[in-house]
């Protein structure tokens, strides 16, 4: 078991045909998924990836032809928001946006239109999900990561590596390891995977990533409190980070007083979440948490 | 992207928005002139120039000042245009007043606030208003954030005129003046969402005494992803507002901000970065900047990460902390073996590669001859670098 993703889950790829969606599609395809069809508007009928992958013109002929539930979208910004709607309007079930640089405005009116729809939103501007050993969605290097029972939630995409690394020097593998992004407008909340990951029987702790800016880890701290059995290690990136200024992510800025990591960390201790102080010290917390 | 006062007001009026107007100059030399312009255009006989920076309290660090007369108002300009204005958002270095605003004075008969921006835990835009007029709004909101009344914006449907008419009344405004607001906040909703505001704020939105509602000031920030939909927006930004190394960093496509400590940093990816100059402090070091070299870190972004770390005279050493995922270490270390070589590095340079050929990397850094000091984990790259500043 794990979440989100699994060995079958079948992907599709929104932009197989530009660089970056065919270098990483290569990837996923590399690393064992599924990838049964790729979308791009107006190359319906070519192939993609040496032949091995069959373009169509749009997700609901792809989800119609493949019965397609996951989809992965490297659709470069000025068109990315079209694109999520466009597979939740096909109905497929999980939605993973890559993407970085769309405008806020139209991921507020997306995140609201695919409300409305069944599918599940993760991204934009996120590395995607990892299922070690079974799926690929996303860009996160597959070898970093081994199986195991460590539920991975994070902002960040480098910093999640670095995390992954330190449990697996510890000997814990990873369950799923889910990158969110750093967008001031995101799909799954750290809450909604928090719950996810309390459900699923293959996970016995979670790591929750977050970083300065929004209330995202405030609202996970406070669910946990009551909802969650398994053991929480938290970790606030930018302790050091001066008010005001963007710290690289669109969402990583201090505007408000509960927004900085010493607020955070604060309240997700008073949460009952094992709070981490150091980032070198992630995967050793959690090796200990699990012996006690 | 940040813009000045009298830009954000030329936007207001383009929407049809009662603003405080004027005329901004640059030269000392132009100061009379626009004097006689607004007081001929506006029939203006009293003045307030007003230092056009991007910072806030301008108004407490003596950029902006009342003028009785025309006398008055060019020694005012005389002072304000070439001052270093130091306010609680400059820094103690403050920023050189480049330009300044010659506005027509108003008679004030109340002072309120409003603003626009995007409520994140919601995924709504919020109108606010308050009747705590020309008040640091963070402070209302800590001592009385009753006075802070707010309608979320439903994405799609703008601001209705209901929500309007609610925002009108929580100011306390009837008959004429509650019929300016509606129109004036529908308004304000449509510059921001059309122009892909991040922010939209008027402090003081002001009731005159002929009863007239008019934005006294306007502060307005942009989301930097819609940039390329809005061109004349674009153009309105200022790099004389910007620290000179960011905006360099910027044409390499490198994500950088200047801090005060002496431990430079070079690291890919934002969160990663944020980390490394936590982790630098929390084992007694100080951080001279925040720097993501991005996904696509090679040969060249190296080197250009490295210059622009070592333009600021504080720093004494450097981390370079890569986590190589997609980006190969040892593409990496040749870029930082050639970028040392290059650039005739004094300062000791500390080296913590991981992940994809992280190995290779490290064999490479070793033999090269340039003088590296290695680093297996992220923790003993922090103390090696402090260790390293302290000598």
């Amino acid at each position: 078991m794990a979440i989100l993703v699994d060995k079958n889950s079948k992907i599709i790829v929104q932009g197989i045909t530009g660089s970056e969606g065919s270098f990483h599609a290569a990837q996923c395809l590399e690393y064992g998924d599924n990838v049964v069809g790729g979308v791009t508007p107006g190359k319906g009928g070519q192939t993609a990836l040496d032949g091995k992958v069959p373009v169509f013109n749009s997700c609901a002929e792809a989800r119609a032809e493949t019965g397609a539930n996951v989809s992965l979208i490297f659709v470069p910004p000025p068109f990315a928001a079209d694109a999520i709607m466009e597979a939740a309007a096909a109905g497929i079930e999980l939605i993973v946006c890559i993407t970085e640089g769309i405008p806020i405005a139209q991921m507020v009116e997306v995140k609201a239109y695919v409300e409305t729809t069944g599918s599940r939103f993760i991204g934009p501007n996120c590395p995607g999900i990892l299922t070690p050993d079974e799926a690929k969605v996303g860009i996160m290097p597959g070898f970093i990561a081994q199986k195991g029972s460590v539920g991975v939630i994070s902002k960040s995409g480098t910093l999640t590596y670095e995390a992954v690394h330190q449990l697996c020097s510890e000997g814990l593998g990873q369950s799923t390891c889910i990158g969110i992004g750093g967008d001031p407008i995101i799909g799954a909340t750290m809450r909604e995977l928090l719950e996810m990951f309390e459900a699923d029987p293959a996970t016995d702790a979670i790591v929750m990533i977050g970083e300065i800016g929004g209330s995202m880890e405030i609202e996970a701290a406070h669910y946990a409190k009551d909802n969650v059995s398994k053991p929480v290690i938290g970790f606030i990136a930018g302790q050091t980070a001066p008010p005001g200024r963007r710290m690289g992510h669109a969402g990583a800025i201090v505007s408000g007083a509960d927004e900085s990591a010493a607020a955070k960390k604060k309240l997700m201790a008073e949460c009952g979440l094992i709070v981490v102080e150091s980032p070198a010290d992630i995967g050793r917390t959690v090796k200990s948490t699990l012996n006690k | 992207m940040k813009i000045h006062e009298f830009q954000a007001k030329a936007l207001l009026k383009g929407y049809g928005i009662p603003i405080q107007d004027g005329v901004t100059i640059e030269d000392v030399e132009q100061a009379e002139a626009a004097v006689d312009q607004v007081s001929k255009e506006l029939g203006a006989d009293q003045y307030i120039i007003k230092a056009q920076v991007h910072a806030g309290g301008r108004g407490k660090g003596g950029g902006v000042k009342f003028s009785s007369d025309r006398a008055s108002a060019l020694e005012n300009i005389r002072k304000i245009l070439g001052m270093t204005l130091i306010t609680h958002q400059t820094g103690a270095e403050g920023r050189l007043v480049k330009k300044v605003m010659v506005a027509e004075a108003l008679d004030i008969k109340q002072e309120f606030y409003a603003a626009i921006t995007l409520d994140r835990a919601k995924g709504m835009d919020t109108f606010m208003v308050s009747s705590e007029g020309g008040m640091e709004i963070e402070e209302v909101a800590k001592t009385s954030p009753e006075k802070i009344v707010k309608e979320a914006i439903v994405p799609g449907f703008g601001l209705r005129s209901f929500q309007a008419r609610n925002l009108a009344a929580a100011l306390g405004l009837e008959g004429n003046a509650a019929k300016q607001a509606v129109g004036m906040f529908q308004k304000l909703y449509k510059l921001y969402r059309e122009l892909d505001c991040s922010i939209v704020e008027i402090n003081p939105l002001i009731v005159t005494k002929q009863g007239n509602l008019v934005a006294l000031d306007a502060k307005i920030n942009f989301d930097d992803n819609a940039l390329y939909l809005h061109s004349e927006v674009a153009e309105m930004r200022d790099l004389d507002e910007e620290d000179p190394s960011e905006v360099e960093a910027g044409k390499y496509n490198l994500n950088y901000i200047k801090l005060d400590g002496n431990v430079g940093c070079m690291v890919n990816g934002a969160g990663l970065a944020m980390s490394t100059m936590d982790i630098i402090k929390q084992v007694g070091g100080s951080p001279a900047n925040f720097l993501d070299v991005g996904g696509g870190a090679n040969v060249e972004t190296v080197k250009n990460g490295f210059r622009i770390i070592l333009s600021d005279e504080n720093v004494k050493a450097v981390l370079i902390n890569i986590f190589g995922g997609i980006v190969r270490c040892d593409r990496i270390a040749n870029g930082i073996i050639e970028a040392v070589k290059e650039l005739d590095l004094n300062v000791p340079v500390v080296v913590r590669l991981a992940g994809t050929n992280a190995d290779v990397a490290k064999e490479l850094l070793a033999n090269s001859g340039v003088a590296i000091i290695s680093a297996d984990s992220f923790e003993d790259a922090a103390n090696k670098v402090v260790a390293a500043v302290k000598g």
